[in-house]
C-alpha cells in the first residue's frame, strides 16, 4: 500500500534539495565574483596566497555560477516542471537522488581542484578528466530520469518547456564529452585530444553552446513554465515556440567561432560563426516575444507582484543580450570589442539579468510550493531583492560598457606617425573608476542574493516539506 | 586524431551542413508563417491551468528573419564561408590586414624616409623623431625595460651606461633587430661549492668597490683567474661579442646583493627563451626598419646625447 501511495505523489524531495543548493551556490559564486572584482582594484586582496589569486578564483567564479548555481536551478526546475506537466512522478527515485549527490560532489571537487591550481585550461571546461567523467555519468543519469519521466507521462502532448530542457540535456552531453576528450597523464593532468586551432575551434564550439543550450535553452524552459503560471495567462503562441525552438537549435551550433574572429581560425569558419550568430537574433527574440506577450493582459500585476517583475526584467535582459551578442559577432564591431571589458559586460547582462533573474523569479514561485505555501515568507523582501539587484545589474553592465568601448578605442587609436597613441597600461588606468562602479554593482547583486537566502530560510521555517499527490482528474490514463 | 580542416571531407560536410541549416530554418519559417489566421486556442492543457494560444508569427519578426536569411545567403556568396569556396569578393582576413598595413606604411613612408636619411646623432636630437620613438618604446620595450627605461632585476637598465653587447648605434640596432641570447655557465661545482662561490663573489664585489671580506677576496681572485676570465677577461671588463658583462662598473642586471650574485655564479643564467628564461627577443618582422632605426637613436640617446 505504501508503495502505491508513494507512486501517486510527485517527487519533491530532489526538487527541494536542488532548489536550496541553487541559492547557496549562488551566494558562493557571487561572493567569489565580488572578491575577484575587488582584486582587480586592489590586488592585495589575494593576500599573497596562491589559492586566492585571481587566476584560480576566476574559473571558480564562472564554474560556481554556471554549473553550481545555474546547474542546481536547472535540475530543480526541470524536475519540478517535467513532473507537473507530465502528471507523473519522476522516473526512478534512486537515480534522481544520485544526480543530486553526484552533482554536489562534482561541485565540491571542482571548487577544490580549481583552488589548488588543477586545471585543463579550457574556459568553462577547466575541470580535469576524473571530474569530467563524473560529470558525464551524472548527466547521463539526469537524461535517464528526465526522458524516463517524459516517456511515462500521462499527458498527450509534451509541454514546450520540456522541449527546451530536453534539447539542453542532449546537447550538453554531446558538447561536454566531445570537448573534454583528453589523454590523461596523471590523475590531475591530461592533454586535450585536439591541438592548435582545432582545439580552439572545438573549445568555442563547446563554449558558446554552453551559453546556447545550458544558459539559454535550459532557462527558456524555466521561463515557459513559470511565466505563464505566475501571470495566470496562456502561452502567447504555440507556433512561435515551434519556430524559435527549432531555429535556435539549428543556428546555435555554428555560433562558436565568433569567439575567434580575427585569429588563426580559417576565414570560412569565422564567416559562419558571424552569420549564424547574427541570424540568432531572430529566434532569440522569438523566445522573448513569447514570454513578454504571455504577460499581456496581466500587465497590472507587475505593479504588485515582484516575481513577475523579476521575470519581465529577465526577459528584457534576454532580449537585450541577444541583440548585443549578434552585434558583437559582426566582424567590424568585434574588431573594437574583442578582448575588452565590453565582452565581460555582455556576459553579465546575460548572466545577471537573464539567467539570474529568471532563476530568482522561478525559485520565488517554486520554493513556497515545495513547503506547502503559496507565497514566500516576505513578499516585501522579494520586492527589495528585485530593486537592489536591478540597480546592481545596471551599474555593473553600464560600467563595463563604457570601460569596454573606451579600452577598444584606446587600443586602436593610432597617431599620424603610425605609433599607438596609448600604452596598454594607460587603458588599465583609465578603466579603474569603472571597476569601482562594477564592484558596487556586484556587491548590490550579492546583497540581493543574501536577502533571498534569508527569505528562503524563513519560508522553510514556517512551512513544512510536502509531497503533493499527482492529480488524477486531469490525467486520463490513456489520452 | 582529427583530420585537418583542409581535407576535402570536412569541406563538403561543412558546406552541406551550413546550407541544410539555413534551408531548414527558411522552411520552418515558411511553414509556420503560412497560417495568418486569428489566434486560436490549441486546447492543450497541462498541470491544471497551463494553456497555449496560437497567435500567428508577428509580421515584423517574420520579415526580420527573412532579411537576415537573405543577407546570410548573399554574404556566403561574397565572402569565404561555404567550405573552400573563396567567395566572389576575394576577401580574406590576411588580405584585409595587409591592405591596412600597406596603407599605414604608405602614410608614414615619407616621414621614415626623412628620418632614415639622418645620422643617429642628428636623429637623437630631432624632437619629432624622438616623440615617435618614445611612443614605440612605450608600447614595445617598456614592458621589460620599464616606462622610464631603467629596467628591472633581469632586465637591463638602458640608462646605466653599461652595455653588455656594446653601446654603439650599430650594436644597439643589432640587439633590437636580432635579439640577444647570453649564457652564463653554472659555476657552482667548478668553484667547489659555497666557499668558492662566496670567495668569487667577494672578489667581484671588490672590483666594483662594494663591501666584502679581504681574506675571501684574495681567495676569490685566484678562483676568478682560473674559472671566469675566459669570458669576463683578465681585467674583468667583460667581452661584448658574447655579451659577458663588465664586472667592474657596479651595474648588476641580475641584482647587486651578495645573495643575487651568489645565485647567478652558482646556477648560471641562460637567456635562451626555449629554457623559459628571459631573453631579448628579435624585433625584425615585428617592427619596421625605420621604427628600429628610430628606437636605436632613442636608446642610444638615453645615455649618449
Amino acid at each position: 500500500m505504501a508503495i502505491t501511495s508513494k507512486a501517486e505523489q510527485f517527487n519533491y524531495t530532489v526538487v527541494r534539495q536542488f532548489a536550496i543548493m541553487a541559492v547557496i551556490w549562488g551566494i558562493v559564486g557571487l561572493l567569489v565574483g565580488v572578491v575577484i572584482s575587488l582584486q582587480l582594484l586592489w590586488p592585495v586582496f589575494n593576500f599573497d596566497l596562491p589559492w586566492l589569486t585571481y587566476g584560480r578564483l576566476r574559473p571558480l567564479h564562472t564554474n560556481a555560477i554556471i554549473f553550481a548555481f545555474g546547474g542546481c536551478a536547472l535540475f530543480a526546475t526541470s524536475y519540478y516542471i517535467v513532473q507537473r506537466t507530465c502528471q507523473t512522478r519522476l522516473f526512478c527515485d534512486k537515480l534522481a537522488s544520485f544526480t543530486f549527490w553526484g552533482w554536489q560532489l562534482v561541485i565540491l571537487l571542482a571548487a577544490l581542484s580549481l583552488i589548488f591550481g588543477i586545471t585543463s585550461g579550457k574556459e568553462y571546461a577547466e575541470l580535469e578528466w576524473p571530474i569530467d567523467i563524473l560529470i558525464a555519468v551524472v548527466w547521463v543519469a539526469y537524461a535517464l530520469v528526465y526522458f524516463g519521466t517524459i516517456v511515462k507521462r500521462r499527458t498527450p502532448h509534451i509541454y514546450v518547456a520540456n522541449w527546451f530542457f530536453g534539447a539542453m540535456i542532449l546537447a550538453i552531453a554531446l558538447l561536454h564529452i566531445v570537448n573534454s576528450l583528453a589523454m590523461p597523464v596523471t590523475l590531475f593532468k591530461s592533454y586535450s585530444a585536439y591541438a592548435g586551432v582545432q582545439d580552439a575551434m572545438v573549445q568555442w564550439w563547446y563554449g558558446h553552446n554552453a551559453v546556447g543550450f545550458f544558459l539559454t535553452a535550459g532557462f527558456l524552459g524555466m521561463m515557459y513554465y513559470f511565466v505563464p503560471k505566475q501571470a495566470g495567462r496562456p502561452i502567447y503562441s504555440y507556433r512561435l515556440s515551434i519556430v524559435h525552438f527549432w531555429s535556435l537549435i539549428f543556428l546555435y551550433m555554428w555560433a562558436g567561432p565568433h569567439h575567434l574572429l580575427y585569429t588563426a581560425l580559417p576565414d570560412w569558419a569565422q564567416t559562419l560563426g558571424m552569420l549564424f550568430s547574427v541570424i540568432l537574433l531572430v529566434p532569440s527574440w522569438g523566445g522573448m516575444i513569447n514570454g513578454i506577450m504571455t504577460l499581456s493582459g496581466a500587465w497590472h500585476k507587475l505593479r504588485s507582484d515582484p516575481i513577475l517583475k523579476f521575470m519581465i526584467v529577465a526577459l528584457s535582459f534576454y532580449g537585450m543580450s541577444t541583440f548585443e551578442g549578434p552585434a558583437l559577432s559582426i566582424k567590424t564591431i568585434n574588431a573594437l570589442s574583442h578582448y575588452t571589458d565590453w565582452t565581460i559586460g555582455h556576459v553579465h547582462s546575460g548572466a545577471l539579468g537573464w539567467v539570474g533573474f529568471i532563476t530568482m523569479g522561478s525559485l520565488y514561485y517554486l520554493i513556497p510550493r515545495l513547503y506547502g505555501r503559496t507565497e514566500m515568507w516576505s513578499v516585501k523582501l522579494v520586492n527589495t531583492h528585485f530593486w537592489v539587484a536591478t540597480i546592481g545589474i545596471v551599474l555593473y553592465v553600464a560600467a563595463l560598457w563604457i570601460a569596454g568601448v573606451m579600452q577598444g578605442l584606446m587600443w586602436r587609436s593610432v597617431n599620424v606617425d603610425g605609433s599607438l597613441t596609448y600604452t596598454f597600461v594607460e587603458s588599465v588606468k583609465a578603466s579603474y573608476p569603472f571597476y569601482v562602479i562594477r564592484l558596487v554593482g556586484g556587491l548590490l547583486y550579492f546583497l540581493g542574493m543574501l536577502l533571498m537566502f534569508y527569505n528562503m530560510l524563513k519560508t522553510i521555517g514556517q512551512g513544512k516539506s510536502v509531497d503533493v499527490a499527482v492529480p488524477t482528474a486531469t490525467a486520463p490514463a490513456n489520452a | 586524431m582529427m583530420s585537418d580542416f583542409t581535407s576535402n571531407f570536412w569541406n563538403l560536410y561543412i558546406a552541406i551542413a551550413t546550407v541544410v541549416a539555413l534551408v531548414f530554418t527558411a522552411w520552418i519559417l515558411l511553414a509556420a508563417g503560412k497560417d495568418k489566421g486569428k489566434a486560436s486556442d490549441t486546447t492543450h492543457v497541462w498541470d491544471g491551468d497551463l494553456t497555449e494560444l496560437n497567435h500567428p508569427l508577428p509580421n515584423w519578426w517574420r520579415w526580420l528573419f527573412w532579411v537576415l536569411l537573405i543577407f546570410s545567403a548573399g554574404y556566403l556568396i561574397y565572402y569565404p564561408g561555404l567550405g573552400s569556396f573563396k567567395g566572389i569578393g576575394n576577401w580574406s582576413s590576411t588580405g584585409q590586414f595587409d591592405k591596412e598595413m600597406a596603407a599605414l606604411e604608405a602614410q608614414t613612408r615619407p616621414m621614415y624616409e626623412r628620418f632614415m636619411a639622418m645620422g643617429v646623432e642628428e636623429l637623437a636630437a630631432n624632437r619629432q623623431a624622438m616623440g615617435t620613438a618614445e611612443r614605440i618604446f612605450q608600447n614595445t620595450c617598456a614592458r621589460c625595460h620599464g616606462s622610464d627605461a631603467r629596467g628591472f632585476i633581469g632586465f637591463p637598465n638602458l640608462r646605466s651606461g653599461a652595455w653588455n653587447w656594446g653601446g654603439d648605434p650599430a650594436d644597439i640596432e643589432q640587439s633590437i633587430a636580432e635579439g640577444r641570447t647570453g649564457i652564463m655557465l653554472p659555476m657552482g661545482d667548478a668553484l667547489g661549492g659555497e666557499p668558492g662561490i662566496k670567495a668569487v663573489v667577494a672578489y667581484m664585489r671588490s672590483l666594483s668597490g662594494l663591501d666584502h671580506e679581504e681574506g675571501l677576496m684574495t681567495q676569490g681572485e685566484a678562483l676568478f683567474e682560473e674559472n671566469c676570465v675566459a669570458c669576463h677577461g683578465m681585467d674583468a671588463k667583460g667581452m661584448k661579442d658574447i655579451g659577458a658583462p663588465d664586472l667592474t662598473d657596479n651595474v648588476w642586471v641580475e641584482g647587486g646583493t651578495e645573495r643575487a650574485m651568489m645565485k647567478i655564479v652558482e646556477f648560471g643564467h641562460n637567456s635562451d627563451l626555449a629554457d623559459g628564461d628571459f631573453a631579448m627577443p628579435p624585433h625584425k618582422g615585428v617592427l619596421s626598419k625605420g621604427q628600429m632605426y628610430l628606437l636605436t637613436a632613442y636608446v642610444w640617446g638615453l645615455t649618449s646625447k
